[in-house]
């Protein structure tokens, strides 16, 4: 009798053991990470699109531009320094903005469509749904980011080894910070009517601000006040930093271009780890805003 | 004898005086009930009587407003996270993520339900196999039949092999011979997987299905049994007769038989404890014209006729299937 409870017992333990909820969580980021990548790899139209998008803006709006801005501004030819190279790592951090708020915020269509639900109801901590989303956001604008780099001959910039592998950390960190504004976004709101005003009222006013079309000296006061509160401005300048360095402009031209507050010039460190310091403000605020039951 | 009873009529399921407000209105007032080990109960009762409520309270979904329920030994409310590794659900809405595939569908819940690594594969063929979706399990879930979304997701529910299956009205929607085979896949389950299964339903026929039933009205459980304790509630036969005279009919009924006939919707229906012996006499003494007889045994829907004074009104959830097939449709363009 004794012998036979004993020998019921561990088999009916071993089914549901006691899970470890923090092991179990770092398995659900990674798997809601890996689904992100999954749905990002089928849809190849995107791959296609998120080439188009950035190419339109170089080709025809950069070209268009550059030939009406003529020998008295920045980009003279007779500067050897055109407007579309001054533009192209802006496209870069266009890419990488659109990227990582769209990934994160599918998080909305996913409360939607109800496979949040899934994940909600799951023996998980509430943490993991919003730091795996952050991480498939943040790898998808990483990926389209660098995609771009492919276009760097049709624009006269030259790249290297190292400038790319300067670029990849730079890339990454503005790409987590943008995508965990996004999550923190998503975790606010509960429909898909926000996402339009999100889109209007949001994203495009912080890609026209953040220094990717022109540079952010010389504007009225309270424009450059605007600037300076867009994360994407201290994400997009290093980019622009490194790339043309690089390409072999001298260096007080970069200066005079770069992102300044009272007309100090940052350092790339202090502007990466103002990204990253607001990337994980907003990943705090996800959290937080995930935890509560709902 | 009396200690094997014990042993077989285990109980995972135990709500007691469970209430869920939402501000002034109660939606669920006072459930008691308890489901054995093994079994199929079905949750019965009309839209909006609370049964989406209730289940949702025992999955820890919501959280009661008064009272207490345990679901596999755990307390809802104090052990939620042990509650949900014990129990599968599915849901009344469709939660698939509809570009993976249907097994990647499954790996991603054996992931976030900590199934072993080295028992993942064997148990998502396994259940790909049971429900029969082995053949389309590398396709994406959007070319799928509603049927075969349902399949998945019960499927899904049996991956971290749980005590209790729940599932919100699993059939909504779905045309009758889809149902069947969801059925007859539920009812494999239980005896191969030894599952508990708790359902909501408002399909009467579906109900029949059942081991027991609560027949839930108003946020109240009104009756519990199994379906033959109570169809004998009702007590006898139903006789259903339509008259182009209805009054006459009806006083003659009363006078004559001494019968006291309910009318609904232009019949007159009448609960008599041997209707074969009470309709040769009815078409015998009346007078007034009858046009049609019909003679039943009682259905759940008398049941529910005879409890709650209502009908269950089934054209109502038609509607909203429709809407629900509506919505999916055009949901499913704008993907």
């Amino acid at each position: 009798m004794n012998a036979e409870t004993t020998a019921v017992q561990p088999a009916a333990t071993s089914v549901h053991a006691p899970v470890d909820t923090r092991m179990a969580s770092l398995r659900a980021v990674y798997i809601i990470w890996y689904r992100d990548i999954l749905r990002y790899y089928r849809d190849r139209w995107r791959l296609v699109a998120s080439l188009a998008q950035p190419l339109l803006f170089l080709v025809v709006f950069g070209s268009g531009l550059s030939s009406s801005l003529g020998g008295g501004s920045v980009f003279g030819s007779a500067r050897g320094f055109s407007y579309v190279q001054f533009m192209y790592p802006g496209i870069i951090g266009m890419s990488i903005l659109f990227t990582a708020i769209f990934g994160a915020m599918s998080i909305v269509w996913d409360r939607e469509f109800g496979f949040l639900k899934e994940v909600l109801v799951a023996p998980i901590d509430r943490w993991a749904v919003a730091i795996g989303k952050a991480l498939g956001g943040t790898t998808q604008a990483m990926i389209q980011g660098l995609i771009i780099l492919v276009l760097a001959p049709f624009v006269g910039v030259k790249l290297n080894v190292v400038t790319v592998l300067e670029i990849i950390p730079l890339a990454a960190i503005l790409a987590f910070g943008l995508a965990s504004f996004g999550v923190a976004l998503a975790s606010i709101m509960k429909s898909l009517q926000g996402f339009q005003v999100v889109m209007n009222f949001l994203m495009m006013p912080m890609f026209f601000l953040s220094g990717a079309l022109f540079p952010l000296t010389n504007l009225p006061g309270w424009m450059t006040i605007l600037t300076r509160l867009d994360p994407a401005s201290y994400g997009i300048d290093p980019l622009r930093r490194v790339v043309l360095s690089d390409s072999g402009l001298p260096r007080r031209l970069i200066d005079g271009l770069s992102l300044t507050i009272n007309h100090n010039v940052l350092s790339i460190p202090l502007e990466a780890g103002i990204v990253l310091g607001f990337g994980f403000v907003m990943l705090g605020i996800a959290v937080i805003s995930f935890q509560r039951r709902d | 004898m009396a200690v094997e009873e014990r042993v077989t009529v285990k109980t995972v399921i135990e709500a007691k005086g469970l209430v869920k407000k939402y501000g002034d209105l109660e939606a669920v007032r006072g459930i008691d009930l308890e489901v054995h080990s093994g079994e199929i109960f079905g949750f019965l009762g009309p839209n909006g009587a609370g049964k989406s409520t209730t289940i949702s309270m025992l999955c820890t979904l919501l959280t009661p407003t008064g009272g207490a329920a345990s679901v596999a030994t755990f307390d809802v409310v104090r052990d939620p996270a042990a509650v949900r590794q014990r129990i599968g659900l599915v849901f009344q809405d469709p939660s698939l993520d509809d570009q993976l595939t249907g097994r990647e569908n499954l790996e991603f819940h054996a992931f976030i339900y900590s199934v072993p690594a080295a028992e993942r594969r064997r148990r998502i063929e396994e259940m790909l196999d049971l429900l029969q979706l082995s053949d389309r399990a590398s396709s994406q879930v959007r070319t799928y039949s509603g049927g075969m979304k349902r399949r998945l997701e019960i499927a899904r529910g049996m991956l971290h092999q749980p005590q209790i299956l729940f599932l919100d009205e699993p059939t909504l929607g779905l045309d009758p011979q889809t149902r069947r085979s969801i059925w007859t896949h539920l009812k494999e389950l239980r005896s191969k997987k030894g599952v508990t299964i708790f359902m909501t339903t408002h399909y009467m026929d579906e109900a029949e299905y059942c081991d027991r039933i609560a027949i839930i009205d108003r946020g109240l459980i009104v009756a519990l049994g199994t379906p033959d304790e109570l169809k004998a509630m009702v007590g006898g036969d139903v006789v259903t007769i339509t008259s182009s005279q209805p009054d006459v009919a009806a006083r003659e009924i009363k006078d004559l038989l001494g019968v006291t006939p309910a009318r609904d919707n232009g019949e007159l229906r009448m609960e008599v404890p041997d209707g074969k012996a009470f309709v040769p006499r009815l078409v015998r003494e009346l007078t007034a014209s009858v046009d049609t007889v019909t003679l039943r045994r009682p259905s759940l829907d008398d049941v529910f006729l005879k409890l709650t004074g209502r009908a269950i009104r089934e054209e109502e959830a038609g509607s909203r299937d429709q809407m629900r097939a509506m919505a999916s449709r055009w949901m499913g363009r704008r993907r």
